[in-house]
């Protein structure tokens, strides 16, 4: 599945952009260079958890996971797989 | 420890409890005898003020201007409800437990309806108020310059939790619309209460769920290889106190955060990391690495969140779940362009 759409909006409803009509680009680090908001951080792991019913464990709380849309993907996806095969 | 029995607020009925008589009947009512006075020393002590009352509201309110009382009073419930939702929502709507609310009254029946509801809660009988003033319930602990202005900031968060429901477009953006300023600076005596208290409360994020006596703060702050910063914060409605503490113990190579404390109410403006930002900068500047303490208490994910998007790394953990972040300082790190940061000259002696 293919979850960047709602990424996207997620962080477009949370972050203000300084180039407010180029969009952020799949593999665009949005916490390089500007200032990483706890509250953002928060909210950004809370959407993960509670949109796709997965639980971010200290061992995944890492910025280089949450910093593009691509690694967020690739973390839901494999958080995804993991709670599959658990079952 | 909190004391559980401290009362936080007042909620007071009209009609023969505030005045002498029945407004509907009357119009022409008196405050009883010296009640202003108890209220106001209690609104000084930090004590806040609340209303419910069966009345016509445009009237109450109206004649509450008029005998010069009304500013005191936060979120007042006049209407015909029961009493006890009007509590419920008075106690939502500040954000304190119920056993921290007393509710005063003169009609046995309104007191019983209301503590049958809420067993947590206090009650006083009208013609008792003059009571109040010698009550030890009502007697904090300490009085700080945040105490005499507790109820102005109330009211500030009242107004912008309302701009805050109306603003459309990104949350970063509404925080940009705040104009806030955030003070940082060396504690000094008078700031020990308040940051005694801040460690204390339940209510707070606290980095490692250590809390400090006012001795120890005191034996901290005068030591010198420690640092410890309070910080302020205001916006555009006003000011919400000292709301941040952090401890840093300064080593020859590396500062190390002890201790890093943020209000609940500021957390939701990014606070922690504005505050654990200045620390960053001000290591970095000294050509030092950087070491944080953290522990799990259930409540404090977001300072766990912080510290890892922060870029610290793990170092260690130990049995009892103390957690050691690092951070080598490689990088410089800036502050969000929507809050200014003000760090008063005064350098650690």
């Amino acid at each position: 599945m293919d979850y960047r759409q709602e990424i996207r909006e997620f962080i477009g409803n949370n972050l203000t952009m300084d180039h407010e009509d180029t969009p952020i680009n799949d593999d665009d680090n949005y916490f390089e260079l500007r200032f990483v908001n706890s509250l953002f951080a928060m909210r950004l792991v809370d959407f993960v958890e509670r949109r796709f019913q997965i639980e971010i464990g200290n061992e995944d709380l890492d910025l280089s996971n949450f910093c593009t849309i691509n690694r967020l993907q690739d973390l839901i996806e494999r958080k995804l797989n993991a709670k599959g095969a658990a079952i | 420890m909190e004391r559980g029995e401290d009362i936080k607020c007042i909620v007071w009925d009209l009609d023969h409890t505030i005045w002498d008589g029945v407004l509907l009947e009357t119009g022409d009512v008196q405050l009883k005898a010296g009640i202003k006075e108890v209220i106001e020393k209690l609104d000084q002590r930090g004590i806040l003020h609340s209303i419910a009352s069966k009345n016509d509201a445009e009237l109450a309110w109206a004649k509450l201007v008029e005998l010069g009382i009304a500013e005191y009073f936060l979120y007042p419930e006049i209407h015909w409800d029961a009493k006890s939702v009007s509590v419920q929502r008075i106690q939502k709507n500040i954000n304190i437990g119920m056993d921290a609310l007393m509710f005063v009254d003169d009609q046995p029946f309104e007191l019983e309806e209301v503590q049958s509801v809420h067993a947590d809660i206090h009650v006083l009988q009208a013609d008792q108020y003059e009571t109040l003033l010698d009550d030890t319930r009502l007697m904090p602990r300490f009085i700080t310059s945040d105490s005499a202005r507790r109820r102005h900031m109330y009211q500030a968060d009242s107004i912008r939790k309302q701009a805050e429901e109306q603003y459309e477009g990104p949350s970063e953006q509404f925080l940009a619309s705040l104009g806030m300023k955030f003070v940082i600076y060396e504690a000094a005596e008078e700031d020990l209460q308040r940051a005694e208290e801040l460690t204390v409360r339940t209510n707070q994020l606290n980095a490692t769920g250590i809390t400090y006596s006012y001795e120890e703060l005191h034996q901290l702050m005068t030591s010198q290889d420690h640092l410890l910063l309070v910080c302020e914060l205001e916006d555009k409605y006003g000011t919400y106190g000292k709301i941040g503490l952090a401890l840093i113990h300064m080593q020859p190579d590396v500062w190390r955060l002890n201790m890093l404390l943020m209000s609940c109410r500021v957390m939701s403006r990014g606070a922690g990391s504005v505050l654990l930002t200045h620390i960053m900068r001000e290591a970095r500047k000294q050509g030092k690495q950087m070491l944080a303490d953290f522990k799990d208490t259930g409540k404090n994910r977001m300072m766990n969140i912080s510290y890892r998007f922060a870029g610290f790394q793990l170092r260690s953990t130990d049995e009892d779940g103390n957690v050691l972040f690092y951070h080598d300082l490689q990088q410089a790190v800036e502050f969000p362009d929507y809050i200014e940061v003000c760090v008063p000259e005064r350098q650690h002696q």
